[in-house]
């Protein structure tokens, strides 16, 4: 979309922090390598990619899906030998708590809590055991198993696609442009787990998962995972490493609200407008965005709740090359996404916000390199869009 | 259906739940409903959703509701449900506020299929229907929802 040069402002405190590492394993099958390993070569790749080790970390982030004591990040923190932490945090969120993550080192930083954040992520799912974040039993049955079924995490996003099909038209070929685009932007990247560029017919005649949904409307299962490296100002101008602002952030969450429920929109419509008050911008101002794609799904309900178009119109905005890269209206995972590339540890935070990183440096995949990429959206949907879910929305910008 | 396999996926009875599984044996839909704000709920809790009172009675619910979507699960993902695929899901708005995801009867009733009933024909979504209580293997009755003539209406 448009830029807004020249228009930009010295932001919040968030503008304390930038981004100044990351980092995307290149395994997505990861037989031989443990859980902890995989988060020491992300954590040393992108600290690697900074220009700083392990030794300068004094801020920790991970999930609770990470091995070890409790779920957090204690365990990690010994195995990666990082003994002088003055800030830790493993907000749970699922597969958006990476994204939280970022934000609460950026507010840590701008807090003077820390100043150099590492924030890691992996998992095995596809050839290991992949420990969930749930923690404890919950404290009441779930009213989508209380009486089971056979209802999963995928009949609820089948339960909101076909309603969302109901009440605006949306048909499964314009949800198959999203699957699409993630395809063409996978056959630029050599690490993509799934490289084939596919069309409308290839998604629509992909074996039903959950009707409406087809085995071309899921996420890839991979092992693997990222880090990110958020550092303050000071220190990035101690690096010779191009920073990338963190210009907003907004979190919410929608949860069933004992069943006042209602699955067409999703916690982004809260979320969003917070990041973008912060950041100063508006929708039209974004070059760039990282949504998180564990459906096809997903991805239209996010667009929509963000403003990127009304509600209702997801279907039709989609269509003809909107989110294809470079030259697309608005270019989404240009990395392929958890459609096509990366899903590590069924949690896509990550990978998003290092291809959004990628994108503002200028270090996308030659043919998917959106030209002078000024801001970028990061769109973390934690949960499960058919029951609840929790939404991290963050805004970054091209250091100037 | 591996019996044992789904056997372990129901919720246990336990002296909190066992009105609705009474009910369910009954062949009646019955939800709690907080005696402060008037909420009815689904499933069983021991405080309200809307207001955390403590203090509920059971009832005896309509059993009525909406479609509000629905699905058909083409994966196994359960052991339980590997040799039931494909199978619907009804996602139900009850009459009385609650959601519920259930499965349609008609599918797991041969007769009705026979003769031509909903099992062979698309669902609407916000058509009417109402609970009915299907033992399930092992005999566990649960509420399944029909869009057929509601019993006694
Ligand atoms: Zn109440």
């Amino acid at each position: 979309m448009s830029s807004r040069k020249g228009r930009m402002r010295m932001f919040n405190a968030n503008d304390a922090a930038v981004i100044i590492g990351a980092y995307e394993h290149p395994g997505r099958e990861l037989p031989d390598k443990s859980l902890a390993q995989i988060h020491a070569e992300v954590a040393i790749g992108a600290l690697a990619d900074a220009g700083l080790t392990l030794d300068d970390v004094d801020g920790y982030f991970c999930g609770h899906d990470a091995p070890g004591y409790g779920g957090g990040w204690v365990t990690m923190a010994e195995y990666l030998g990082l003994r002088d932490l003055t800030y830790m945090d493993s907000t749970e969120s699922g597969g958006a708590s990476p994204i939280y993550h970022v934000s609460h080192a950026a507010a840590a930083i701008a807090a003077g809590k820390c100043s150099v954040a590492l924030i890691t992520l992996a998992g095995k799912p596809r050839t290991g055991i992949q420990p969930g974040g749930g923690g404890p039993a919950r404290p009441e049955d779930d009213f989508e198993t209380a009486i089971f079924t056979g209802a999963g995490l995928v009949s609820t996003y089948a339960l909101a696609a076909r309603r969302h099909m109901y009440e605006f038209g949306t048909t499964s070929e314009q949800l198959a442009e999203i699957k699409v685009a993630a395809s063409k932007h996978a056959s630029h990247n050599p690490n993509a787990f799934l490289q084939k560029v596919m069309t409308v017919e290839d998604v629509v005649n992909s074996p039903m998962v959950a009707d409406p949904l087809h085995r071309a409307d899921c996420c890839v299962v991979t092992d693997g995972g990222g880090a990110v490296v958020v550092v303050s100002r000071e220190v990035a101008r101690s690096l010779d490493r191009q920073p990338v602002r963190i210009m907003g952030q907004g979190e919410s969450a929608k949860l069933t609200n004992g069943g006042k429920l209602d699955l067409t929109y999703t916690s982004a419509v809260w979320s969003g407008p917070r990041a973008f008050e912060q950041a100063g911008v508006t929708p039209q101002d974004v070059d760039y965005v990282s949504i998180y794609d564990s459906f096809t799904i997903t991805v239209l309900e996010i667009l929509e709740d963000l403003g990127f178009c009304a509600k209702g119109e997801g279907g039709r905005f989609v269509m003809d090359g909107t989110l294809v890269a470079p030259h697309g209206r608005l270019p989404f995972n240009t990395d392929g996404g958890g459609l096509s590339n990366n899903h590590p540890g069924h949690r896509g935070g990550i990978t998003k916000t290092i291809e959004a990183v990628r994108q503002l440096r200028g270090e996308a995949n030659q043919g998917v390199q959106i030209p002078d990429c000024e801001i970028a959206l990061v769109h973390g949907n934690g949960g499960d869009l058919g029951t609840r879910m929790r939404s991290a929305t963050m805004i970054l910008g091209r250091d100037a | 259906m591996d019996v044992a396999a789904y056997a372990k996926l129901l919720p246990d009875i336990t002296p909190r739940n066992k009105p609705f599984w009474d009910g369910c044996a009954a062949g009646e839909l019955r939800l709690q409903k907080c005696a402060d704000c008037g909420r009815y709920r689904f499933p069983d809790a021991p405080v309200c959703p809307e207001c955390l009172s403590s203090s509920a009675s059971w009832e005896t619910a309509s059993g009525a509701g909406t479609i509000w979507s629905w699905c058909t699960m083409h994966q196994k993902y359960f052991a339980a449900f590997a040799d039931e695929v494909p199978y619907r899901l009804v996602y139900v708005r009850l009459a009385e506020g609650p959601l519920v995801i259930s499965v349609l009867a008609e599918d797991s009733d041969d007769s009705a299929a026979d003769s031509g009933g909903t099992s062979s024909k698309e669902l609407r979504l916000d058509q009417p229907v109402h609970a009915v209580f299907r033992p399930r293997p092992g005999g566990r009755v649960i509420p399944q929802f029909s869009t057929g003539a509601a019993a006694g209406m």
